[in-house]
């Protein structure tokens, strides 16, 4: 048992925060936010040269090597400087179900792209009836000569309005319940797009498949079982995210109460905000706790194993980021709920990473069916 | 970062779990929900630990412990738990030993660290006092220094097991003419002593493990006083952390829970309720952060790093749980917990006692430092930094 990092990573942890603090300002947000598909280039680009983009990548395919704790750590750094660009759902996740890519030669070709950041894709696999459930997938992909075609639809694919490819899940019906992941440009013909900016900072679309060809290199291998893996990596990375955004806004409202002063006396003096303080700090090491669990079941672990911690960081996470955006807000008063201030844009953050990748009772559920009774 | 166990500790796991298997005791009066309440039983399951030098389990070689790693304590503790043995009692082992290693002299360690050890001596602990119980510096029992003796008068309560203990670890007044934290002595009293007497406690679980101590010219050598006067306040700072450690009560809550999630499992009508099953899966999530803050609390003490928040964040997350998980087992058990204190055919064992233990568990939010005043240690030492 060991929860300390190695010198690699206290380094990468270390060099991610200070680039952070100097070059990513909420003046920096704001410029993000209204770039194209809120991705600013210039930032884009000083992520690959970092090497963050190909971090889980192998070094023989081009990236940085490293597993999912060096993935928590630069998304923790991200999500407490409240980064808009689309680090994981752009780059990091389809980074990873890449690399079981049937084509060699696409996978290096494309990983190569994605590394360098001269191309970014996106994961479609949500849809409307399914809230949350991956297992769910009304989008077919019926056989068509060597290849297939997909028809349906899928909601909410973030950052496909960046992507040049879709990485979608489709149902090999008949017969019905085989789900196969598949890449298509999103140039094919009979896909369509409708784009949007997500709350919290982002953008999304709603994509449309009708008869969309693909080739039969263009498959992921292991079906569901590497959707699921992949969205699991989703959820711990984006909620190392949430914990940087949690521990930030934190750290923001102790430096509120101690200044701000009201019948005479700073807030902090009043013992019912004091714990409230304290209260919002157990969630938050509650919450690292369950992360770092995650973290090592990802990097180790059977999937049963990961499948447990991923689901229940991402039940308490969500739970913390809830309670601990709320009074961040509340403990603000009025200048809480304003534009203005970065505190409103950190609850925000905090609001939308609740509502993706499967809510609560789905985890609740998936979290208990993977635990032996001892 | 790694979770695993190495093939070493997976062999410790291993033995320790064979030995608790023949060893544990089996006695239906053990309900095991904190704190034992048969002092018979109790104590032979201490003698038998010592005699395979387990009892005291946290204590390195030099005093005669197994010198264990912090991994090997936390594997043993949860063996321990998971086989339903009753926890060792803290007042001796866990409190006062750490105590006497850090401040006590050679002499105190020669004459007590061995009898707590080898479970020849039993320790109860005289902190709080009708007036002073958050606010525990406002303690008033006296300690006046007499020749080679200190005359104590005064009374303590909520003393868990005085009534079982040989000796009682205190904190005294020696002077009242200072700031109220630096006045304070530690001393220690043999329960024998002339001027004691013990009232007890019931409570509302139905049984007795509290007790008021009074002293009456209670006469004390001056060589039971442990480190200088004056320095009691930051002794007991000291015992705190590691009882609050100790009470987050993880491996407790991990038996009672999977002990309610197979009762459930086993019973159709329970089992095919999805409120319940939500119910049990939250509070295993809960279970498995606070398993997790713990263990790496127990790696931050192993790497010598200095401890701050953590154990009052264990103190409130554990205790928060195990009331949890015993409301849970009295409202999943319904009609089947309301028999008191009794025995009724066909009962299961774990909604037998769910009520006991749900009425003991109120106090764990109270003992060792409420949880209020947890959350006002935290927020004071939240709002310094920077």
């Amino acid at each position: 048992m060991d929860f300390s990092l190695t010198s690699e990573q206290l380094m990468l942890r270390d060099s991610a925060s200070r680039y952070l603090e100097e070059s990513y300002d909420f003046a920096q947000y704001h410029r993000s936010l209204a770039a194209e598909g809120h991705c600013d280039a210039s930032v884009w680009q000083q992520f690959a040269e970092f090497g963050w983009l190909g971090i889980g990548v192998p070094e023989a395919l081009g990236g940085l090597g490293g597993d999912a704790i060096d993935a928590v750590i630069v998304n923790e750094a991200l999500g407490a400087a409240l980064v808009v660009e689309p680090y994981l759902s752009g780059a990091l996740l389809p980074a990873r179900l890449l690399l079981q890519l049937r084509s060699a030669d696409l996978q290096r070709e494309w990983l190569e792209a994605l590394v360098a950041g001269k191309q970014q894709m996106a994961l479609a696999y949500a849809e409307r009836d399914g809230r949350g459930d991956p297992g769910y997938c009304a989008v077919t992909a019926r056989p068509a000569g060597d290849g297939y075609t997909l028809t349906g639809s899928k909601q909410c694919a973030f950052n496909a309005p960046n992507a040049s490819h879709l990485i979608v899940s489709a149902d090999r019906a008949p017969p019905a319940g085989q789900v196969s992941l598949f890449v298509v440009p999103v140039n094919a013909p009979g896909l369509t797009l409708e784009s949007y900016p997500v709350m919290g900072g982002g953008v999304a679309a709603n994509v449309r498949f009708d008869e969309v060809r693909v080739a039969p290199e263009c498959e992921i291998e292991g079906g569901s079982d590497a959707l699921e893996a992949g969205i699991d990596f989703a959820i711990l990375a984006d909620s190392a995210a949430a914990l940087g955004a949690m521990e930030a806004v934190f750290r923001k409202t102790l430096d509120y109460v101690r200044t701000r002063k009201q019948f005479g006396a700073p807030l902090a003096s009043y013992q019912v905000l004091q714990h409230r303080l304290a209260e919002m700090y157990l969630e938050l090491e509650q919450s690292r706790s369950l992360i770092l669990l995650a973290a090592m079941r990802t990097a180790a672990g059977t999937a049963d194993e990961r499948k447990l911690a991923v689901s229940s960081a991402k039940v308490y996470v969500g739970d913390a980021s809830r309670l601990i955006s709320q009074q961040a807000v509340q403990l603000h008063g009025g200048i809480g709920v304003t534009e203005e201030l970065d505190v409103g844009h950190y609850f925000r953050r905090l609001t939308a990473y609740r509502l993706r990748h499967g809510d609560r009772e789905f985890h609740l559920t998936r979290a208990m069916r993977y635990e032996p009774l001892n | 970062m790694n979770i695993d166990f190495t093939p070493d500790e997976e062999a410790f796991r291993a033995e320790v779990r064979e030995w608790m298997r023949q060893n544990v005791p089996r006695s239906p009066e053990a309900p095991n929900f904190g704190i034992p309440n048969d002092y018979e039983l109790n104590r032979a399951w201490e003698r038998k630990l010592a005699d395979k030098g387990w009892l005291a389990y946290s204590w390195p070689k030099a005093y005669g412990g197994p010198g264990w790693t912090v991994t090997q304590r936390y594997i043993f503790d949860a063996e321990r738990a998971l086989a339903g043995g009753p926890p060792i009692s803290p007042f001796g082992v866990i409190m006062l030993g750490p105590v006497l290693m850090k401040f006590g002299s050679q002499a105190q360690k020669d004459r007590y660290l061995p009898a707590i050890r080898d479970a020849k001596e039993a320790w109860c602990q005289g902190f709080s006092e009708p007036q002073a119980g958050s606010d525990l510096a406002a303690l008033k029992t006296r300690a006046e220094r007499r020749g080679d003796r200190y005359v104590v008068n005064g009374q303590k309560i909520w003393t868990t097991h005085a009534h079982w203990a040989d000796f009682i670890f205190c904190l005294v007044r020696t002077d009242a003419d200072v700031p109220k934290q630096q006045g304070i002595s530690f001393l220690m009293i043999d329960m024998r002593s002339p001027g004691i007497e013990i009232r007890p406690i019931r409570t509302i679980d139905g049984h007795h493990h509290l007790n008021e101590v009074f002293f009456t010219d209670v006469e004390v050598p001056i060589e039971n006083l442990v480190g200088q006067e004056g320095q009691g306040w930051t002794i007991a700072k000291y015992l705190l952390v590691n009882e609050r450690t100790g009470i987050a009560g993880v491996a407790e809550s991990k038996r009672q829970l999977g002990m309610l999630r197979k009762v459930v499992a086993a019973d159709p009508a329970r089992a095919s309720d999805p409120a319940i099953a939500r119910r049990l899966a939250e509070l295993r999530v809960q279970l498995l952060a606070l398993e997790y803050t713990h263990l790496r609390v127990l790696d931050l003490a192993a790497r010598g790093s200095p401890i701050g928040l953590e154990p009052s964040v264990l103190k409130i997350k554990g205790s928060e749980l195990q009331q949890a998980i015993s409301e849970a087992e009295l409202e999943i058990g319904g009609l089947e917990c309301l028999p008191w204190l009794t025995d009724v055919s066909g009962s299961i064992r774990t909604f037998k006692w769910a009520a006991e233990r749900y009425n003991f568990l109120r106090a764990s939010s109270i003992f060792g430092g409420s949880n209020e005043v947890q959350k006002n240690i935290m927020a004071k030492l939240l709002l310094a930094q920077h």
